[in-house]
């Protein structure tokens, strides 16, 4: 199956939701909802499933539009962030149920329930009841209830943000390989960049109602079309500098200036954003034009295996995000080393000119 | 000010406990030092938040004693241990501005007025809440409540510690790291016991000096950030800090060593001899994704492998392999990515642990 | 929301419409019809305008049950509501003692208005009545069909006794409510047993109480089978309230018109103290923010 939307508005009192979306989902693909709260997720999710209509523009399902049919007469299923599922039915009840709903087989439901419940491993729960279960399972239960049914789509509205980190990392992990070899077309809705990118399949990222992208994730992530899109993709947020090339010269921040290597050589003089990934800044010289810079530390975000530096000095402020755990004591002095020949520049407008030339350059 | 001690401390809610499944703290003794900031760090269940209630005088422990200082508190209620909480919602008095929740704990103990202006003047600008003095409390935003309520601690002279119960739960994802901040800026200026209870190694590692990992009601380490990443001492550290987890392969003693299946696993002389002499039948080799070396070409001491899987995090690539029927993860830098279904990798001796009944063994050369 | 449309629903919506135009709407407009008109028989009835309303508002019997009944509502919220809370404070928070309580507590609201009266006049007979009997033999010469004083003070220690406990329980359930967070954080803070009423308890209790005094208002004023049964209205009309006096109008007298036109002075009056409550305590808790 496939779905398109087809330029959808959808203006709730005088307030535009979603604005001018087009996008097409291709069968079988594995499609990442990318935007902070209230970029649109919900509503378009909403939208896809029939739960409302658009106020504008067409949704189609296999090239038939169904704009205006009702959820029930449309196959698709949603897992939500709160793991629903029925209180008083058992976890192989609680699967069973939307197969039930459709008056399948005995037999085949209690094959296909096993299957699910197999592939999801909770096939030794299912005569428990959902309130036995931890949080974990819960939300596996609510998932084997939306797979069982072999839905043409499956919408999954932040399923994850109720779980401890553990689970989570497990949960991405098996969506991963469940969704390979399905062909339904999954939908996955998240405020987190770093889950798109475990993810994988294709990523939109959406930003107050409107898309401003779409395509395989990690060339959304590598290649973004606009300074938006690279910062509503980048956990830790990707370092804006504002700079000028004059000459054959850069000057970032009115301060630090460096010759235009042969890497940034395209662009023509005038005002500029760039953008440095927080990894790509380090504590050790890479590269002999590394620019360096002296800065306090604000303070080290410690993840278990990862650093996330917060660095600063009176003009700026910088986040590195260094592999490992390394200790900083706050408003320590330090020299850190930012990569000129990795670094991207967006126009005044905020468009893309030019992407680092380890990525290919642009 | 204090130095709390634990002294082989156990809890259980059971009125005749059969053994120790039946403990929701097991038996533990540590000592924290005055002005130590550490971290109670495990997933739900594993007892954290009874040892924090110990801690706190809600719940008095069934074994062992709890020390402070040189005082045993076992049975002294919150109020007489000079303590303060910062909980995971943000308790307020609503009705009070943010002048009357600081100055609320001085008022109860009578402190006269002047000194309680100064006092809740000082604090609230350390704070930054300077400008919002006179508001109301009920309208402020989660972070500004949860900075009153620390506020209300940090206001009084006596306090001993103050304890965290996962505080940042509530707060907006970009204010965190904000928040994260003030913490270990009060640290250093106030010289104040903390400790902060979480489930998420990000808050413990980033606040705390010295994190106990707790399990099944037991600390299975207690160590800085630093320790826990690079020599976890027991297999659920390794598998519970770090993303993606630590590597486990089962091993199993032959004469001739270590052997996974029928391939032989070198080892130190010192680590084999250990091996043998536990007797155990549960040794695993641990390594980190991070510290295996991933390369295309085979080498000295490398092993070939079948790639399953090559994931994009776009900082860095997450290599899934196979050794046998374990699987592997190694983590690759960014751009490094092996062409082909197979690869080689190595593990290095410094980087991998050796541990006998989910402990890691320690030798000293 | 431009949910998907579908124009059933309103089929399932129409019993509910007119359930409600039957119970509330079409008697309302009964009243109002009677209450401009003069109705001698079914045959012959005229329009009388604004007439029986200015008449109903100068007739001293009324404004003098006005009073009396503002009066007891006021007296009643006066003790009702500091009880309620106290009782509520010093209820058990669990095991079976809570269970207990909370059924001993609920006990009186179960009685029907009445029965509630009649239990009461037999309690306070001087010569089979335990309180009766009780407070002369102490030697006070408790009548409440000659002591005006007596048969106030019953009336309302028998409001008191029947409805307090709606106060408790819902202030019970207010307290509940608080989490336990609170009060570890109050007593950290050592803050005294009167600071934790008045800085936690009392502001969470604010939302219930604000449904309890409206309820009790509106129940109060419209009593009528307790003192009808315990006191008749006597002695005189000292216990006389508003409803009692429509009552000997509407029914012993048969003036429709006036009794319409009185009811709905009433039912405004009702209406426009729960508004001029209601509106207080919301700005009440704006001027907080």
């Amino acid at each position: 199956m496939s779905l398109k939307l087809d330029s959808i508005d959808h203006v709730v009192n005088g307030n535009a939701h979603i604005e001018g979306i087009d996008l097409e989902l291709a069968p079988g693909s594995f499609n990442v909802l990318l935007g902070r709260t209230l970029a649109g997720k919900t509503t378009l999710m909403r939208l896809m499933a029939g739960l409302d209509r658009p106020t504008r523009g067409r949704i189609l399902m296999n090239g038939e539009d169904v704009t205006g049919v009702s959820v029930r007469r449309r196959n698709v299923s949603m897992v939500y962030q709160q793991f629903i599922n029925y209180p008083t039915l058992t976890v192989f009840d609680n699967i069973a149920s939307p197969l039930r709903l459709a008056r399948v087989a005995k037999a085949e439901i209690t094959r296909r329930v096993h299957e699910v419940a197999e592939m999801l491993h909770i096939d030794h729960l299912l005569s428990r009841y959902p309130q036995e279960l931890s949080g974990g399972q819960q939300q596996r239960t609510a998932m084997g209830r939306a797979l069982v049914k072999e839905a043409d789509l499956i919408l999954f509205d932040e399923p994850l943000v109720n779980l401890d980190y553990k689970l989570r990392e497990e949960f991405r992990q098996e969506l991963r390989e469940l969704f390979k070899a399905r062909n339904c077309i999954a939908v996955y809705a998240t405020t987190e960049p770093n889950e798109a990118l475990a993810l994988g399949g294709k990523t939109a990222v959406l930003h107050e109602g409107r898309l401003l992208q779409y395509g395989r994730t990690e060339d959304v992530y590598h290649r973004p079309r606009d300074l938006l899109t690279a910062e509503m993709f980048s956990e830790p947020p990707i370092n804006v500098v504002p700079g000028l090339v004059s000459g054959r010269e850069v000057t970032f921040d009115r301060s630090m200036h460096f010759p235009l290597n042969e890497d940034l050589g395209s662009l023509a003089p005038g005002q500029y954003h760039f953008g440095v990934r927080p990894s790509h800044i380090g504590l050790t010289p890479q590269a002999d034009d590394d620019l360096e810079l002296e800065v306090r530390v604000e303070l080290a975000e410690i993840s278990g295996s990862e650093t996330f530096l917060h660095v600063g000095n009176e003009l700026f402020s910088l986040v590195l995000h260094l592999a490992g755990v390394h200790e900083f004591r706050v408003d320590q002095p330090l020299k850190v080393y930012l990569p000129t020949h990795r670094v991207y520049a967006f126009d005044r407008d905020g468009a893309v000119v030019h992407i680092p030339s380890h990525l290919g350059g642009k | 000010m204090a130095q709390i001690t634990l002294n082989a401390l156990a809890h259980t809610y059971s009125p005749d406990p059969a053994g120790p499944k039946d403990y929701a703290i097991r038996q533990m003794s540590h000592v924290w030092q005055q002005g130590g900031a550490y971290a109670l760090l495990g997933p739900s269940g594993c007892g954290k938040s009874t040892l924090l209630n110990i801690i706190s005088g809600l719940l008095e422990p069934s074994d062992g004693e709890v020390i402070f200082d040189d005082r045993i508190v076992n049975a002294l209620p919150p109020e007489e241990r000079n303590i303060a909480q910062v909980f995971q919602f943000p308790v307020i008095y609503d009705t009070m501005t943010v002048f009357d929740n600081l100055a609320f704990p001085l008022r109860n103990i009578k402190t006269p007025e002047a000194q309680i202006k100064g006092k809740v003047e000082e604090v609230a600008d350390i704070l930054d809440l300077t400008p919002l003095l006179s508001r109301k409390a009920k309208n402020l935003t989660a972070d500004e409540k949860q900075k009153v309520s620390m506020g209300r601690g940090l206001v009084r002279d006596d306090v001993s510690a103050i304890l965290f119960d996962e505080p940042l739960t509530v707060i907006d994802p970009q204010l965190k790291w904000k928040l994260r901040r003030k913490l270990k800026e009060i640290h250093q200026r106030f010289n104040i016991t903390m400790i902060y209870v979480t489930h998420d190694q990000l808050e413990a590692s980033t606040f705390a000096d010295k994190i106990a990992v707790m399990y099944e009601g037991q600390v299975v380490q207690f160590g800085t950030p630093r320790e826990l990443f690079e020599t976890p001492a027991h297999t659920f550290v390794g598998y519970f800090i770090g993303s993606p987890g630590m590597n486990f392969l089962e091993v199993t003693l032959t004469p001739q060593g270590l052997a996974f299946g029928t391939l032989p696993i070198p080892v130190a002389p010192a680590l084999l001899e250990a091996a043998r002499h536990s007797g155990s039948s549960n040794i695993k080799l641990g390594i980190r994704p991070e510290f295996i070396e991933v390369s295309e070409a085979p080498g000295d001491e490398t092993l070939a492998v079948e790639v399953e899987d090559v994931q994009d995090l776009g900082t860095y690539a997450i290599l899934s392999f196979r050794i046998g029927s374990a699987a592997f993860k190694a983590r690759l830098d960014e751009g490094v990515s092996p062409q082909g279904p197979r690869a080689h990798v190595r593990l290095p001796a410094e980087a991998t642990h050796l541990y006998i009944d989910e402990y890691r063994v320690e030798v000293t050369q | 929301m431009n949910k998907v449309q579908s124009n059933k629903a309103w089929f399932l919506v129409l019993p509910m419409l007119l359930l409600v135009a039957f119970s509330a709407i079409i008697p309302l407009m009964t009243v109002v019809n009677y209450s401009v008109q003069d109705v001698f028989d079914p045959n012959t009835r005229f329009f009388t305008g604004t007439e029986w309303f200015v008449a109903m508002l100068n007739d001293p019997a009324l404004q003098g049950a006005l009073l009396r009944q503002f009066a007891f509502s006021f007296t009643i919220l006066a003790i009702q509501i500091p009880l309620g809370i106290g009782i509520a404070l010093l209820m058990p928070k669990q095991g079976w003692r809570a269970s207990l309580v909370l059924i001993l507590v609920t006990l009186p609201l179960l009685i029907p208005w009445n029965v509630v009266g009649s239990i009461w006049q037999i309690f306070t007979r001087g010569d089979i009545g335990l309180m009766g009997w009780g407070l002369r033999e102490l030697g006070y010469g408790y009548n409440i069909t000659r002591n005006p004083l007596d048969a106030w003070a019953t009336i309302i220690l028998m409001d008191v006794w029947h409805w307090t406990p709606l106060i408790a329980l819902l202030c019970y359930s207010g307290l509940r409510s608080i989490p336990e967070a609170y009060y570890q954080a109050a007593r950290i803070d050592r803050a005294s047993r009167w600071a934790v009423f008045r800085y936690i308890q009392l502001p969470k209790l604010t939302n219930v109480l604000v449904i309890g005094v409206l309820l009790r208002f509106m129940h109060s004023f419209m009593i009528y089978a307790e003192p009808f049964v315990l006191t008749g209205g006597g002695p005189g009309s000292s216990t006389t309230f508003l409803s009692q006096s429509l009552a000997i109008m509407a029914i012993a007298q048969f003036d429709v018109g006036p009794s319409a036109a009185f009811s709905l002075i009433y039912f405004l009056i009702i209406l426009l103290v729960c508004w001029v409550f209601y509106t207080a305590i919301m700005n009440l808790q704006k001027d907080k923010s």
